[in-house]
């Protein structure tokens, strides 16, 4: 699946091969893992619940998005959910494009959004207790889907 | 009918992943306020709306047969 929502452990080959394009100069991969300390608090395991069937439309969106402001790219988001362990693999995003500097872009502006506009949920477990995470970027809505460039840099 | 869906800590609180109510007509944040106040939620200040999995506005009017999702903050990545 070049946009999708996995129970299964990503095959990040497979991310890839779906951006190998005869164009392309360069192909960036960005891999999302899981952290054990967050600010000093030890995370022994996370929890990704999504919205699948809109997370699925929002991660296409984005793959839009990209094709629209960086020429001749192409891209492919995969997205982890269930019970994930200390260094597992919770995003998989590759980007292709003509030109390297392109490529490191949009792949940076692909994550951005995902915390922006993606129905996806994290569930932090510590050693005395437990927190849906919400609002990681100390932001409100996006009714529209909207915030952009500015915000990548915050 | 209108399936109501919850995620995250909503989910938590409703106690459901989803609840069938009969919003035709109303608006998405009278639908808010309704449910803010039936089930005691924490925080909704910050919950976004979906109509058919569409993010909505808070005065997008509900039609018969609309999927309604409450979506927390999200926190993928």
């Amino acid at each position: 699946m070049k946009f999708g929502i996995s129970k299964e452990p990503i095959n990040i080959q497979e991310v890839i091969d779906h951006v190998v394009q005869r164009n392309a100069g360069a192909i960036t991969t960005f891999i999302g893992t899981v952290r054990e300390l967050t600010k000093g608090k030890k995370t022994l395991f996370l929890i990704y619940e999504a919205y699948e069937s809109m997370a699925v439309k929002k991660l296409e969106q984005i793959g839009t998005e990209i094709r629209e402001r960086w020429q001749g790219a192409e891209v492919a988001i995969v997205h982890r959910v269930g019970k994930l362990d200390i260094t597992d693999v919770a995003v998989v995003i590759a980007v292709s494009t003509p030109h390297r500097a392109d490529a490191y872009e949009a792949n940076r502006y692909a994550i951005e959004r995902i915390k922006e506009i993606v129905p996806i949920w994290k569930k932090e477990h510590w050693e005395d207790g437990q927190e849906w995470i919400g609002d990681q970027l100390e932001k409100v809505s996006y009714p529209e889907g909207k915030p952009e460039a500015k915000h990548l840099d915050e | 009918m209108n399936n109501v869906l919850f995620f995250a800590h909503l989910k938590d609180e409703v106690g459901a992943e989803s609840l069938q109510i009969e919003a035709k007509g109303k608006t998405v944040l009278a639908l808010k306020q309704e449910v803010h106040e039936t089930y005691g939620l924490s925080s909704f200040n910050s919950v976004m709306t979906a109509i058919n999995e569409e993010f909505a506005e808070d005065d997008d009017v509900i039609q018969e047969g609309d999927t309604i999702a409450f979506i927390p903050p999200v926190s993928g990545g």
